[in-house]
């Protein structure tokens, strides 16, 4: 027994030959984030403290899709959602549909600590970040080249499709798949500490060329993030997957309700969704780690008391 | 050939003083909603068919938590949200924050069929409304007096409570509407006494004659939310579940049933305790939630049907292919 940390940069489709300007500062930024995790769980901070500042830091990197750096909506706009969970008292604040706000992490972990609710959502949610004093900052803060490009060939892949928002009956439609981003998508940190204490917490743009207003999985309590005394989740993936096989609740469950080891449970779930559609970090109460991916690969990066460390993307 | 069965709820916690008259008028609206379901079972229509034109229903009609008859938000205004669920590859679809689409539900059930997406709200939620054609029509069609004036008394009772935990007594009231509570002001859902809360969220779960599982949870959330608030009510695995073992529908306080994740916690118990759905309902009630309030009804593939709450009384109605067929609203 002893602290442990997981944290995820997102799960996709990404090339073994990402190029070197790609791939370095993503992998150093998975560094500072756990080397941040780690002296924070070694100063004794509490777990939710943990999950929240690894959050804010991935969220702060432009590389990965949360906070600075998230993808486009089909507008072009940002729309962010994070969760945060406490495994302790299972607390819980979710938010969704933030255009202005620096760390969403923060927010939604203001709407469970000063909030009789869980979940706030687009205008109420920003209205509530101003009066709580959050730091915003503009939409352009958060737009990154990389991501108006990426929208850009969304958009041309997409252009064959027949127009879905047609009220058409079903079989004349070519629903647009669902297709993520192959690099990027969601940042996640899951951390337990030397009491057993447990904490998850998810932050992410979505979906790249999202229609306005669509919510995934990082906000929904269950699917992307789930937190209880017994083990801490958080997900990354295609989001309708997610939320369709309650991947983070799941692996919970297995511990729980079948007497699986974090490892079996973990592996379960993700080979139980479609391949290539999720991922996943989980620590337990005793200190277990598992990062299981069926997608090419996963940013992630995980440490335990013992020593061992692992920063890894395939 | 499965057997069919049907559940459907009108929200959890009840005013133990809701007057006599009331008491009928629910239970003449969940009868008629119930039978709605049961002809449409009977005409072999599809789980996921038969819980959303039942839920169309509910939402149609004043007199429960969703669609017209909807709680105001903080604002006065109507926020809506619903879900629902396919049992077959467990398909799901969920929206909020809607101002102006007449049924929810329905919405809801676009986004699954006609979206490549799970979940769409607020002002994105409201364009795909449009784009799709579903009816709409004014924010002011869902506000009900009734609900005005339980909003201006749930505004009155927070503002004496000042931490919403904090039970309110007779002897602390300052008006006379919210002095009026003193026989039950000890009983609260949400934060609010009682005879305020307005029972969140109706509900529908199916097993067609088929044996697929389907549910569907619409509401218009807590009384007096801030603006933006989302409950559990379109959150898969909380408000709403549905796989090849079972449906859930769940109603209550939302924080208590997200927390537990109760709809996916009931098939879970089923698919890895090996529990059967009485036992499961049983014990995610008693078990999971806490010091929350909440009920739910359940369907499960082999034709059997469960209701349970923790609260005082929940409005619903079952019915099953043995000819079995109720309606309560107390324990």
């Amino acid at each position: 027994m002893g602290w442990a940390i997981a944290l995820h940069g997102g799960a996709g489709d990404i090339p073994v030959d990402l190029p070197t300007d790609k791939r370095a500062p993503r992998e150093a930024t998975l560094r500072r984030c756990l080397d941040l995790g780690v002296a924070a769980l070694k100063a004794g901070r509490s777990p939710l403290d943990v999950v929240e500042l690894v959050a804010r830091e991935l969220e702060n990197c432009p590389y990965f899709n949360a906070g600075r750096g998230s993808v486009l909506t089909t507008n072009g706009t940002v729309e962010m959602e994070a969760s945060i969970m406490d495994g302790t008292s299972k607390g819980c604040g979710c938010v969704s549909g933030l255009t202005t706000v620096v760390n969403p992490i923060s927010l939604a972990r203001v709407v469970m600590e000063k909030t009789p609710h869980i979940y706030l959502a687009f205008d109420g949610a920003e209205a509530f970040a101003r009066e709580q004093g959050l730091e915003t900052r503009d939409q352009s803060y958060f737009i990154t080249e990389q991501n108006i490009e990426r929208l850009k060939q969304a958009k041309e892949a997409n252009r064959v499709q027949i127009d879905y928002t047609q009220p058409q009956p079903i079989k004349e439609q070519a629903i647009p798949r669902s297709e993520g981003d192959s690099q990027i998508g969601t940042v996640g940190c899951v951390a337990v500490d030397r009491n057993g204490n447990l904490a998850s917490a998810t932050s992410t743009g979505g979906l790249v060329n999202k229609m306005v207003g669509r919510i995934g999985d990082t906000p929904v309590i269950g699917s992307g993030t789930y937190a209880n005394t017994i083990c801490a989740v958080s997900a990354t993936g295609k989001g309708e997957s997610i939320i369709r096989n309650t991947i983070a609740r799941d692996v919970a469950a297995l511990m729980e309700y079948k007497g699986l080891s974090l490892k079996d449970a973990a592996n379960q779930v993700i080979a139980n969704a479609p391949k290539g559609t999720v991922g996943l970090v989980a620590v337990t109460d005793k200190g277990d780690v598992a990062m299981p991916f069926n997608t090419t690969g996963m940013f992630r990066a995980c440490a335990v008391e013992d020593g061992h460390s692992e920063i890894a993307i395939w | 050939m499965a057997k069919w069965a049907i559940a459907i709820h009108g929200g959890a916690g009840v005013d133990p003083n809701l007057p006599e008259q009331r008491q009928e008028e629910a239970k003449r609206l969940l009868s008629r909603c119930l039978q709605i379901g049961v002809d449409a079972l009977k005409a072999r229509q599809s789980a996921v068919d038969v819980v959303e034109l039942v839920v169309r229903e509910l939402e149609s009609d004043p007199m429960f938590n969703s669609g017209r008859g909807s709680a105001l938000t903080a604002k006065g205004t109507v926020e809506m949200e619903a879900s629902i669920m396919d049992g077959r590859q467990r398909r799901c679809g969920a929206v909020s924050g809607l101002t102006t689409v007449k049924n929810p539900v329905s919405l809801a059930r676009l986004v699954m069929d006609r979206s490549p997406h799970s979940y769409l709200a607020f002002a994105g939620a409201e364009e795909f409304a449009r784009e799709q054609g579903v009816e709409t029509v004014d924010n002011s069609y869902f506000i009900t007096e009734e609900n005005i004036g339980m909003l201006k008394l749930a505004k009155e009772a927070n503002t004496i409570l000042f931490d919403y935990r904090i039970p309110l007594t007779g002897a602390d009231t300052c008006s006379a509407s919210v002095g009026s509570l003193v026989p039950d002001t000890s009983l609260q859902m949400n934060g609010l006494p009682i005879s305020i809360y307005s029972p969140e969220t109706v509900g529908c779960v199916v097993v067609d004659s088929t044996g697929n599982c389907a549910a569907a949870t619409s509401t218009g959330g807590l009384m007096n939310k801030k603006s933006g608030r989302i409950g559990d009510s379109p959150l898969i695995g909380s408000g709403t579940y549905a796989c090849d073992l079972c449906a859930i529908s769940c109603t209550g306080e939302g924080e208590a049933i997200i927390r537990s994740t109760l709809a996916r916690d009931v098939a879970a118990v089923m698919e890895y305790k090996g529990l059967n759905l009485q036992e499961a309902v049983d014990f995610v009630v008693k078990e999971r939630l806490d010091e929350g309030q909440a009920g739910l009804i359940a369907v499960s593939r082999n034709g059997e049907v469960a209701c349970k709450f923790n609260s005082n009384g929940m409005f619903r109605g079952c019915a099953t292919e043995d000819g079995y067929m109720e309606v309560g609203i107390w324990e």
